[in-house]
């Protein structure tokens, strides 16, 4: 029981970050941008708020710089797709490699610094309670800050009419226009979002996760993000469940070594990467899931007099 | 097209403080060229403050990054040792990419290409033979073509995403590799270490400039560039290719099948990439090792944005791309910089273009409230 | 925060204008110029950090007898030898070249350049000019491995492997044999991460260990993610490469430390006296390659003398991590009792020693 219990605390923690920079995505894809530099925002994030944590003694203040410098990212690719026009897929790719290197320069003055990461918050009682009590009420801060997200950002889109306003931009940028809405001003909103939640997903890497700060720590989790949005068919439950999908699949994998069955190592590695492609397959199949939730406009630069 | 409407409506156009951005009637074909130059320049100004800022002689800087690589014949041999895999994968992709197939796997299509046609040098690796090689490189296209075909067949049959397929088969194959290496593949003679046996002569490709390790692979990638240059111009595939990238309904209208572009898109740059891996293994590392590729597929990516998607263009980017990378080494070794600084001028050189490509299809225009007043007159 | 760095960009920009002017360069005596290359950025700890400890104690040592550089971050296999030769031709007299992916490139360009010193790390090529360099990890290990044996309590260690190389085979089995010298009951659970560096990952897989029963932790990879999340999970830690106790002040019970700085500057004094000569280095605890770093307090004073004796031990040949009778898993003794595994033995090392749970994948 102990050993199911610590499966799925493991499995909560590799898919949180995972959660914050896929829900951020989602919410910028719904927008009709798709923003292919999610890897770079969250190690900017993670890096700039590791730096002022470090600096400050104030893991929050560490939080919120992440996720000012995951927005402050995501404005440059605003500005280069939504202001200049760019190729939004090239504008991503440029932004990821950007990012990687400047959180590199940035990190050097910081790399030999030992943060303690966030005390997990213990609910009076209800943490007490055999199996959900240490799932599910005594958990770090931004994990309940994750739930929260999820919880804002589902009710925003489909229960508010600025949620609507957002999913009809990204579906037909003319029809919100002739409604006398700004098509790039609540897409540069809905990209500023993305990256703020890019950068928080940044923050729990370096703050909570492994409180430390390394080079390229993100480590291609920017990437999974961006595969569990489509992965989701552009649904904030999904992408939770996709989330801790992936999380369980490698936390699982590392199990079936602990507990020693004769299977390379590498090959064992690759599942959490062919199980995402099963499952995307599987989701894509029947091409009307697909052309009923992606946004219509989704990648494609939008002018006005265009 | 009519532009005159839009124009005349200050609404629709974006306003930058007394700039207005104003679509051209037709694209410019001298951005279309300049812009490139536009954004090397205003990275070299970046680069220029940057050095001041962070106490480095500028003139020194610019030495170290631009002119120390390449000053001498070897330099001048490991910019194209660089430039080749570069150049070669820029050029496959791109023609998938003016289709709008976003083949974001070439990492993963090289690897799988070195496998195929390293794990062929290795079952050769005592058979002598000119026919070796060739058949080699055939065997690496052939592997990056298998890779690229499952998020061509699953995006055909499936509807997949091909970005992301593509994107997960990248970790996939360099996982498959990694234990390839350490496993069945590893140099009997060698320690347990995970590195296959070094290829025998005949498998290696040739050198083509004594002194360096300039080798065959760069007149490959040449070759790419004339035939990707070819198939853009006068093939009437490659026609259809545009046409499909520029618009899918015009595509539709005119007959051409989606699904042939994202076969042909994907697989000729699944085979650019294979010959690209195969060409890295039987050329400078002359083994396979568990990781045979220092990110070209991803910067490939870069090359073929930064050459416009043009295979002339390519030429040049890739070249450019292998300059700042060596720049970034002797940076290191001549000023003390960190490797980081490489990718942040990577970066911020794909910036510039990417918004001064802006001026290709617009058009900055001064806005004084006479000419507003001026404009608003005009309307009918 | 901000006004640090503003200050620290005004004043870098007051000394580049400065070294505008002052760009003629002074002439100085011809010190013997040393090139690094390292596998991955310097950091705080690490494997690449140590070599660079061991570089700046060199350059302390022989003051500017020597004048050295680095180039981190530099990817194994075909790049490395552009690296290598740059530092040839621009007249290093001496390279290093610390990682083992770099042992093909090193004997290429040490071919091209006959009068140029080359030392490669953890390799087996050797030639006229190339000389390899390795410690004994094992011993450190071994001695890590007493001290985790008497700590633990529930006889389960947890061990997160970068890549199954004889290397760190040789590091686990180490491991495994000092735990159940003074504890037969404990077994080690091994998980491969593949990767020397993915935070998250070894983090990850240190959290699985834990939830299998490991009550103490140690790694092979180049983060300090396991250490810090054995101090969360409050459970025992043993670092590596570096003393990693700053990273878990409760945890870490001790590492195994490699210290390379004592033989670079031997190595640099030998190149510029002539007597430098091409060799096949392993040096261990007795060199003082291979330190323990100090015990964490929570270890019991007879346990302290314990491992001080069996450091003594190694130190005079008494002890031997790898003497028999040792077992492999399948219960086959593989050394007799009283022999030791020759070094070649060691070098190739793909067996698990009884005691490691899970089979080696094949």
């Amino acid at each position: 029981m102990d050993t199911i219990v610590g499966i799925l605390l493991a499995t909560l923690g590799a898919g949180t970050p995972l959660v914050f920079a896929a829900l951020g995505e989602l919410v910028s894809e719904k927008s009709g941008v798709l923003n292919l530099g999610v890897e770079g925002m969250m190690i900017v994030g993670a890096v700039c708020g590791f730096a002022v944590a470090a600096e400050s003694g104030s893991l929050w203040l560490g939080v919120i710089t992440s996720i000012v410098a995951g927005a402050g990212t995501a404005l440059l690719f605003g500005v280069l797709t939504l202001t200049f026009q760019a190729n939004q897929v090239a504008a991503g790719l440029a932004l990821t490699i950007f990012g990687v290197g400047l959180s590199a320069y940035i990190g050097l003055d910081y790399t030999s610094v030992a943060l303690t990461g966030m005390a997990q918050i213990h609910i009076p009682l209800l943490s007490e309670l055999p199996i959900v009590g240490p799932l599910l009420f005594s958990l770090d801060p931004l994990l309940y800050l994750s739930f929260v997200c999820f919880a804002a950002i589902t009710y925003f889109l489909y229960r508010t009419k600025a949620g609507l306003l957002l999913r009809a931009v990204g579906e037909s940028p003319e029809s919100a226009l002739s409604l006398g809405y700004s098509v790039i001003a609540i897409r540069y909103m809905a990209v500023l979002f993305g990256g703020a939640m890019a950068g928080l997903g940044g923050a729990y890497l370096a703050l909570v996760y492994t409180p430390l700060w390394v080079e390229a720590m993100t480590a291609g989790r920017g990437w999974i993000a961006l595969a569990l949005v489509v992965f989701a068919t552009w649904r904030p439950a999904r992408v939770m469940i996709g989330a801790y999908l992936f999380g369980g699949v490698t936390i699982i994998q590392f199990h079936v070594q602990g507990f020693g069955v004769d299977i390379p190592s590498q090959l064992l590695s690759t599942l959490p990467y062919l199980a995402t492609i099963v499952v995307l397959v599987l989701i894509s199949r029947d091409i009307n899931t697909i052309r009923l939730n992606a946004p219509a406009s989704l990648g494609k630069a939008y002018h006005p007099s265009v | 097209m009519d532009y005159s409407r839009r124009n005349g409506n200050s609404r629709w156009s974006v306003n930058l403080a007394m700039l207005k951005i104003e679509p051209r009637p037709q694209p410019s074909r001298l951005m279309g060229y300049l812009s490139p130059l536009i954004a090397v320049g205003l990275t070299l100004v970046t680069g220029i403050i940057f050095s001041i800022l962070v106490g480095l002689n500028p003139l020194s800087a610019f030495y170290a990054f631009f002119i120390a690589p390449i000053d001498d014949l070897y330099g001048l041999g490991e910019l194209g040792v660089k430039a080749a895999p570069l150049m070669l994968i820029a050029v496959g992709l791109a023609i998938g990419f003016r289709s709008n197939v976003w083949n974001i796997g070439a990492e993963g299509q090289l690897t799988f290409g070195a496998i195929c046609g390293g794990g062929l040098a290795l079952y050769f690796y005592q058979v002598e033979g000119a026919w070796v090689m060739p058949l080699i490189i055939l065997a690496g296209a052939i592997g990056g073509m298998l890779w690229a075909s499952i998020p061509a067949f699953l995006r055909t049959r499936f509807n997949t995403n091909e970005i992301l397929v593509s994107l997960m088969l990248n970790y996939v194959a360099i996982f498959l590799l990694s234990y390839l290496v350490h496993d069945p593949w590893r140099d009997p003679d060698g320690f347990n270490f995970p590195e296959s046996r070094l290829f025998s002569d005949s498998a290696l490709l040739p050198i083509v400039l004594q002194g360096t390790r300039l080798h065959l692979g760069l007149v490959i990638a040449v070759i790419a560039v004339v035939l990707g240059w070819v198939f853009v111009r006068k093939s009437f595939v490659g026609y259809q290719m545009q046409v499909a990238g520029l618009a899918d309904l015009a595509a539709l209208y005119a007959g051409f099948k989606r699904k042939s572009m994202v076969w042909i898109g994907l697989l000729v740059g699944g085979a650019a990439a294979g010959v690209a891996g195969v060409c890295e293994v039987a050329g400078p590392i002359g083994q396979l090792l568990p990781s045979v590729s220092p990110g070209y597929g991803y910067a490939a990516i870069i090359v073929a944005f930064v050459g416009r998607l043009h295979p002339v263009g390519i030429l040049f980017a890739s070249l450019l791309m292998s300059l700042l990378y060596l720049g970034g080494e002797a940076a290191q070794m001549d000023l003390g910089l960190p490797s980081a600084i490489t990718g942040v001028f990577q970066g911020v050189l794909l910036f510039y273009l990417l918004a001064a490509d802006l001026f290709i299809n617009f058009k900055l225009k001064l806005t004084t409230p006479v000419a507003k007043a001026a404009a608003r007159e005009a309307l009918p | 925060m901000k006004l640090r760095i503003f200050y620290k960009l005004g004043m870098r920009a007051v000394a580049g204008l400065a070294s505008i002017v002052l760009s003629l360069t002074a002439f100085a005596a011809d010190p013997l110029k040393v090139g690094f290359v390292y596998v991955s950025p310097i950091g705080d700890a690490g494997w690449t950090y140590q070599h660079d400890q061991g570089r700046l104690e060199m350059e302390k040592r022989l003051g500017d007898k020597v004048q050295t550089k680095y180039i981190e971050s530099v990817p194994e296999g075909g790049e490395s030898e552009r690296v290598i030769r740059q530092f040839a031709t621009d007249g290093y007299g001496l390279i290093f070249t610390t990682s083992f992916g770099y042992m093909n490139p090193t004997i290429k360009v040490a071919k091209q350049f006959p009068n140029v010193v080359f030392e490669h790390a953890t390799g087996y090529k050797t030639a006229k000019n190339v000389g390899t360099y390795v410690a004994r990890f094992y011993e450190g290990r071994y001695l890590a491995g007493i001290v985790a044996g008497k700590m633990t309590k529930s006889n389960v260690a947890g061990y997160v492997a970068a890549f199954p190389i004889p290397e760190v085979l040789r590091g686990i089995n180490a491991f495994t044999l000092g735990m159940r010298s003074v504890n037969p009951a404990v077994t080690v659970k091994v998980i491969w991460v593949n990767s020397w560096f993915d935070p998250g990952r070894e983090r990850e897989a240190a959290d699985v260990l834990i939830a299998q029963g490991a009550d103490v932790v140690t790694h092979h990879t180049d983060s300090t993610a396991v250490v810090q999340a054995a101090e969360e999970a409050g459970v025992w830690s043993v670092g590596y490469h570096s003393d990693m106790s700053k990273y878990g002040p409760k945890s870490h019970l001790t590492a195994a430390t490699h210290h390379w700085g004592n033989y670079y500057a031997k190595v640099a004094e030998d190149v510029l006296a002539g007597t430098w000569k091409s060799s096949n280095i392993w040096w261990g605890i007795k060199e003082g390659m291979i330190k323990l770093a100090p015990l964490n307090p929570a270890v019991p004073a007879e346990v302290q003398a314990y491992v001080m004796e069996q450091e003594m031990g190694i130190k005079d040949g008494a002890v031997h991590p790898f003497r028999g009778p040792i077992k492999n898993q399948d219960g086959e003794e593989v050394v007799a009792a009283g022999a030791v595994l020759s070094d070649e033995e060691l070098a190739t090392m793909e067996w698990y020693v009884e005691g490691v749970e899970g089979k080696l994948p094949k």
